[in-house]
């Protein structure tokens, strides 16, 4: 069993796998794999603290109810399964400031906590607009062929190497 | 069976955690809830995010034809809305970069004990509730050019078993180009 001990399988390997593993959610649970719907599922409960029963005539959380349910689940098992793996490999550590980022723009925990935040709002409400993320889009709705799906991957992608060229090369200078 | 299997809600959601554990296993092992190879590959300089994806479709592609034609599982599209789809890609692109990680391989991330990534996840939350708050004014914007649940074989007149494999075959051949060059 050595190798589930390794830091890194081959990239091949694991997108098979991650191939299989859609085929295995849509034949146990007719759906896919998508991981951004949990965090607006996350939101509305959030809400539901605040404001109680008015969340609930929000026409977008009519859409997504806020409750736990299939998709939070499934996004969970991803913390463990990352938390286990990392643990056997021996590569589980706490990690504030990453090297690459400290390169550009310093080691500055405010800046680069600042930064995730803003980072993972855009990335929160651009999933939203779009309907999907990486996994939702880019892999289980690419593979069953959706034109939605390859248009979004392309966006993804398309804003995603402009903007870090903008942030670290223009920018940090990395 | 399946279908008694599929509506017990415990059994459910103990799927989708088993389910999500193998998911955060392989995106960790394949390296892809490292800041760095993510950063990388938005960057040009490392491939490994691109490899999993594509190989990812390419096996899961060919056997989801198998498992629906089996009527087994049915599809599920979402809808072509070419407008929200353009700007909310682009905007979760930017994220993506300033973050330097994506919704599936943020929360693997803080499974690995990232704390940037935890940060990203509330940011996440609160992006996604603004959203949501929005929803009622944007609705037009959002829903009105929706184009229905289209596929690429259907849009081109080609037949499925055609376009899959023009698509994996060409998956195939750049993932063919980036090894080759060493990426």
């Amino acid at each position: 069993m050595s190798w589930l001990v390794l830091t890194r399988w081959s990239p091949y390997g694991v997108g098979a796998g991650i191939g299989v593993l859609v085929l295995v959610s849509f034949i146990l649970s007719n759906r896919p794999i998508g991981c951004s719907t949990a965090y607006v599922r996350a939101s509305g409960l959030g809400e539901e603290l605040f404001q109680g029963e008015k969340v609930q005539s929000n026409e977008y959380y009519k859409k997504f109810v806020p409750r736990i349910g299939w998709e939070v689940a499934l996004l969970a098992g991803v913390v463990l399964g990352a938390l286990i793996s990392s643990g056997l490999s021996g590569s589980l550590a706490v990690e504030t400031v990453p090297e690459l980022w400290k390169a550009g723009f310093g080691s500055s925990f405010l800046v680069r906590a600042i930064s995730a935040i803003g980072g993972g709002f855009l990335l929160g409400f651009g999933a939203r607009m779009a309907g999907g993320c990486t996994s939702g889009h880019g892999i289980s709705g690419t593979l069953q062929l959706a034109v939605s799906s390859w248009l979004a991957l392309f966006c993804f992608f398309l804003g995603g190497f402009g903007v870090a060229y903008l942030i670290y090369i223009v920018v940090g200078g990395i | 069976m399946l279908d008694r299997f599929r509506e017990k809600r415990s059994l459910r959601l103990i799927t989708a955690l088993v389910v999500g554990l193998l998911f955060g296993f392989l995106l960790q092992k394949g390296g892809a809830t490292e800041y760095e190879v993510l950063v990388n590959q938005l960057l040009l300089r490392d491939f490994t995010v691109l490899k999993i994806i594509f190989s990812a479709i390419v096996v899961g592609s060919l056997g989801f034809q198998i498992v629906v034609r089996a009527g087994i599982a049915d599809p599920s599209i979402k809808p072509f809305k070419p407008k929200p789809i353009i700007v909310g890609g682009l905007i979760f692109g930017a994220g993506f970069a300033l973050l330097g990680y994506c919704p599936g391989t943020l929360a693997g991330a803080v499974g690995t004990g990232s704390i940037h990534a935890l940060l990203g996840a509330a940011g996440m939350v609160a992006g996604a509730s603004a959203f949501a708050n929005l929803y009622p004014r944007i609705n037009n914007f959002i829903e009105k050019g929706n184009r229905g649940r289209l596929t690429i074989p259907e849009v081109l007149k080609v037949e499925v078993g055609l376009t899959l494999l023009i698509v994996d075959l060409l998956l195939i051949v750049i993932m063919a180009l980036i090894e080759i060059n060493n990426l």
